[in-house]
């Protein structure tokens, strides 16, 4: 891995966790700014606006993002401790969710739930470990081709296994709404964005607190050095991939409930995700998270008050954008490191 | 019985053969250099020993053979490498790093005690805790490699050009330290270095390379006092 | 007998044409279209392989090129008369002409092709390998997408029919003999015209870059005149075999261009060996014949399941990655070597991918 630049920022005296927070206010105030000014630009252009539809538009638009938030994640936590773009994961996402689905089918939402995670956690270090371990230091588009493999593989497998018809997806959310300050907001947007919260958090308090987290970031800082250290890296690879698997399974059965359970419920997301872990930064956490809400409310948005794009070129839309973004700043918003290789 | 025996090692890098039959011994308790120029094989001697090269020949750590297994295996016996520059982990702290030193370690031994007592020789560290290791000077990430290396009990610490990019006044301080480790602790040490003059000083017994061979071997003094070795090594 | 070595190039490709050029004699018309198509996709994995296997830059979006081409020559064979026979109101600014025979579209459709493609490969020198792959697969997903929103030019999702084809100048051989005879043809003058580009400076270029930029820019080469170069290149290979492809179909729409060939043109290129043309061949051969053998086995008496194609095709691309990356061609090659008598090091095989430093 490469030794990260110093960061951009002017290195103000203050401990890191000051400048953090510094940075997360001028962040979130940034952020409201943009979303004020949007809708300002809105009130003048759209014949029907309301603002209470506007902010219903970036909920909802944030819930989605949320999935690709998961997803997003994911990609990042495997590119960041192997050094892959693992373009199967939103296949083994929708492979475990179907394997949720067939749990549910015997057991009440929860504990089917955390059953899949484990499941999932132990198909994703069982990956890493067979398929991936013998073709980690061949050439990058070797290991690119195997990832496709793997979601041709699984593309092809869920129906042969479960059948081909689109199955229905069990939410523990009610399917009601409520009214916050005006705003409808349905219950399963709240709970997906609940459950992603909760999942980033947790994350987080593992990596910073945990013994195996610190090791996990060690191994991502550098493999050579901490072998040097007694550290078994290959298990840690594995684990990351464990968590990684859980991540997308996360996904899955947060966006299964309302896009219905079928081979190819993971393919758009994947795309999205890919854009929004593109767009924070592909070796930056933080950069996916954001990067994956951005997306969602912007596809909300462009989607519903551009007449132009409608529904269709939603996808297309949110490239253009990602492109620009990326030929502006081709380490995305929070990255450190350009992608290419030298 | 030599902590570390290096027998009739040869080690290449692909179709590159950097040492050619290196032999060498470490008795517990010892400081014990490598002397040598550029490319002379010092640091592949290293790596080898921490399994890092592909090597022939063998090479026994606390009488197990330790060629041709896995650097994580080797640092888990006991043997610290720290490696040309430094190894740290630029974006974790000065703590966590520290804290990863005792990652690997067997058994045994208390982490806040031993990290105190590192901590101890180097006042400047507590204050500097949660700076990440990489905006480090280049002295303080050497003694940090150091400590880290430390915090996990070895039985051997090897340390490859501790000396490189360090002002001259910083060196000094470094092997004063490492001097004491040995000579209060019981360390045993495996240095690499160019610097042959202040290697002499602090170990007991040398080892000079050239190409990928033992070229001279003996007591520091012998060496201070060997013509070829003056010369070539010590200026004078 | 190193006239051998030399001469079994040749040889082989010599050999190559008189299996194609006898072929029709052998096999019936329901495979001759088969084969057809394998000509088409040989002409797209070759342009795949310049881009990926010579000069680096990995893409998920090829089959995107291949149906611009397709709808090109869609438009230039039928002309504005064509167009609006067909209730289609393209715009005036349009250079569509009156129709032409097919044929003669297949080269524009390259050159145009090529042209999208050189500009693409402009903006494409500032992503890396990641982010390209992103944007060619973001191409990949919107080309549908864009062609079914286009509709007064392309027809929207209903698409374009083309007339059907038929045997031009008056000649005297059936029009799937003439379709067959067409696309192997383009194929073999696209073929030999690869052969030349990558044995010469280009090729030579193309290699230096994709094996490490930095080396290559101090040996004088411009990283990013050549790889802009690769990416025209192989769009107008792309652009001609979907111009070959739109032709035989007699019919454009969006569906025909799903990401997912995207994807499985990359694979069969990979398979049939990146930085190798003759494994373009295989993988030509592959990507038309793996789906239909892996449902309906020729020798068991079973029929698996619809998904087994997938299935199938993705253990392969991972078996072969673990075991053999050079793909089929370069295992040919290796068996060669051996057969020679000699010791056959990977490391040395210069045409193999090495992958960045």
């Amino acid at each position: 891995m490469a030794i990260p630049a110093r960061p951009a920022l002017p290195q103000l005296d203050v401990s890191p966790h000051v400048r953090a927070l510094i940075l997360a206010a001028a962040w979130t105030i940034g952020t409201l700014a943009v979303i004020l000014l949007i809708g300002l630009v809105l009130t003048q252009t759209e014949d029907v606006f309301t603002w209470s539809g506007y902010i219903q538009q970036i909920v909802s638009g944030l819930a989605q993002g949320a999935i690709f938030a998961s997803l997003a994640l994911a990609l990042v936590l495997i590119y960041r401790t192997t050094d892959i773009l693992n373009f199967a994961q939103g296949e083994m996402a929708m492979f475990t969710t179907f394997i949720a689905w067939s749990l549910m089918n015997h057991m009440p939402y929860w504990p089917a739930f955390v059953l899949t995670l484990v499941i999932a956690f132990v198909g994703g270090a069982a990956i890493e470990r067979v398929i991936i371990r013998p073709v980690e230091h061949r050439p990058e588009i070797v290991v690119v081709i195997v990832t496709i493999g793997l979601l041709i593989a699984l593309n092809g497998l869920a129906p042969w296994i479960w059948g081909p018809e689109v199955k229905p997806f069990e939410t523990p959310f009610s399917n009601g709404t409520t009214e916050i300050g005006g705003v409808v907001i349905a219950y399963q947007d709240l709970g997906v964005l609940a459950v992603t919260l909760a999942t980033v958090l947790l994350l987080w308090a593992f990596f910073r607190f945990t013994t195996l987290g610190l090791v996990m970031r060690a191994v991502a800082n550098s493999q050579d050095a901490s072998r040097l250290l007694g550290v078994r890296v290959g298990w840690m690879l594995a684990l990351g991939w464990g968590l990684a698997a859980m991540l997308g399974a996360i996904a899955g059965m947060m966006a299964a409930p309302t896009q219905f359970l079928d081979a190819n419920l993971m393919l758009i997301i994947l795309i999205y995700s890919f854009a929004a872990a593109v767009l924070g930064g592909i070796d930056s956490p933080v950069g996916a998270v954001v990067g994956g809400l951005i997306l969602g409310v912007l596809i909300n948005i462009l989607g519903t008050y551009v007449d132009f794009i409608g529904g269709e070129l939603r996808l297309p839309a949110a490239f253009v954008v990602l492109l620009v973004v990326l030929l502006i700043r081709p380490q995305g918003l929070f990255g450190h490191r350009v992608v290419r290789r030298v | 019985m030599p902590l570390l025996e290096l027998m009739d090692v040869h080690a290449r890098y692909g179709p590159i053969r950097a040492l050619h039959g290196i032999s060498l011994a470490v008795d517990d308790g010892e400081v014990v250099a490598i002397l040598g120029a550029n490319g002379a094989g010092k640091t592949t001697t290293l790596r080898s020993i921490s399994s890092m090269t592909r090597t022939s020949g063998e090479i026994r750590f606390n009488d197990k053979r330790i060629a041709r297994r896995s650097p994580e295996y080797v640092a888990r016996l006991g043997v610290a490498h720290v490696p040309e520059g430094r190894g740290l982990f630029p974006e974790l702290s000065v703590w966590e790093n520290l804290r990863m030193g005792a990652v690997g370690r067997r058994r045994g031994g208390n982490f806040q005690a031993d990290a105190k007592r590192f901590i101890g020789y180097f006042p400047w560290m507590e204050r500097r805790r949660e700076q990440p290791a990489g905006t480090l000077s280049g002295g303080e990430q050497q003694m940090l490699a150091l400590g880290r290396a430390l915090v996990g009990r070895p039985k051997l610490l090897m340390l490859d050009e501790p000396s490189l990019g360090l002002a001259p006044t910083v060196v000094r301080e470094l092997f004063a330290t490492v001097r004491r480790l040995n000579e209060e602790e019981g360390l045993t040490v495996l240095v690499v270095e160019q610097n042959a003059t202040i290697a002499l000083d602090v170990a007991s017994r040398a080892y000079v390379l050239e190409v990928g061979k033992v070229a001279v071997e003996g007591t520091s003094d012998e060496l201070q006092r060997h013509e070829g070795v003056r010369k070539s090594y010590l200026g004078y | 007998m190193r006239w051998v070595d030399r001469a079994i190039g040749p040889l082989i490709f010599a050999a190559a044409v008189v299996v194609v050029a006898l072929l029709p004699r052998f096999i019936g018309e329901f495979r001759l279209l088969q084969f057809t198509r394998v000509a088409i996709f040989v002409i797209a994995i070759l342009g795949l392989n310049i881009l990926t296997g010579y000069s680096g830059q990995i893409s998920l979006g090829h089959y995107a090129f291949v149906g611009v081409g397709a709808y090109t020559t869609a438009l230039l064979s039928l002309g504005r008369p064509g167009l609006e026979a067909l209730q289609l109101d393209p715009p005036d600014w349009l250079p569509l002409g009156d129709g032409m025979t097919p044929v003669f579209t297949i080269p524009l459709a390259a050159l145009i092709t090529g042209v999208l493609g050189l500009i693409i490969g402009v903006p494409a020198l500032r992503l890396g390998g990641v982010s390209l792959a992103l944007a060619t697969l973001a191409i990949a997903v919107s080309f549908p997408i864009v062609m079914k929103s286009f509709e007064e030019v392309t027809g929207g999702g209903g698409g374009i029919n083309l007339n059907l084809p038929e045997t031009p100048f008056g000649w005297d051989i059936s029009t799937r003999h003439w379709l067959y005879y067409e696309a192997w043809v383009t194929a073999g003058i696209l073929f030999v015209a690869a052969w030349l580009l990558t044995r010469g400076r280009i090729g030579r270029a193309w290699r230096a870059i994709r094996d490490g930029e930095v080396a290559a820019i101090s040996s004088g080469v411009n990283p990013a005149l050549y790889k802009t170069l690769a990416f025209g290149i192989s769009a107008a290979y792309a652009g001609a075999a979907g111009a070959l492809l739109a032709i035989e179909i007699s019919y454009v729409n969006p569906d025909t261009f799903p990401v997912s060939e995207s994807i499985l043109l990359l694979a069969s290129a990979v398979i049939g060996g990146l930085g190798s043309l003759a494994g373009a061949i295989f993988g030509a051969l592959l990507l038309q014949f793996l789906p239909i053998y892996s449902q309906n086995p020729p020798i068991l008496s079973f029929e698996f399941a619809d998904q087994a194609p997938s299935v199938v095709f993705g253990v392969f691309l991972i078996v072969f990655m673990l075991l053999m990356p050079g793909g089929v061609a370069h295992f040919v090659r290796a068996v060669w070597h051996t057969a020679r008598g000699r010791s056959f090091r990977r490391a040395v095989e210069p045409d193999a991918p090495q992958g960045g430093a």
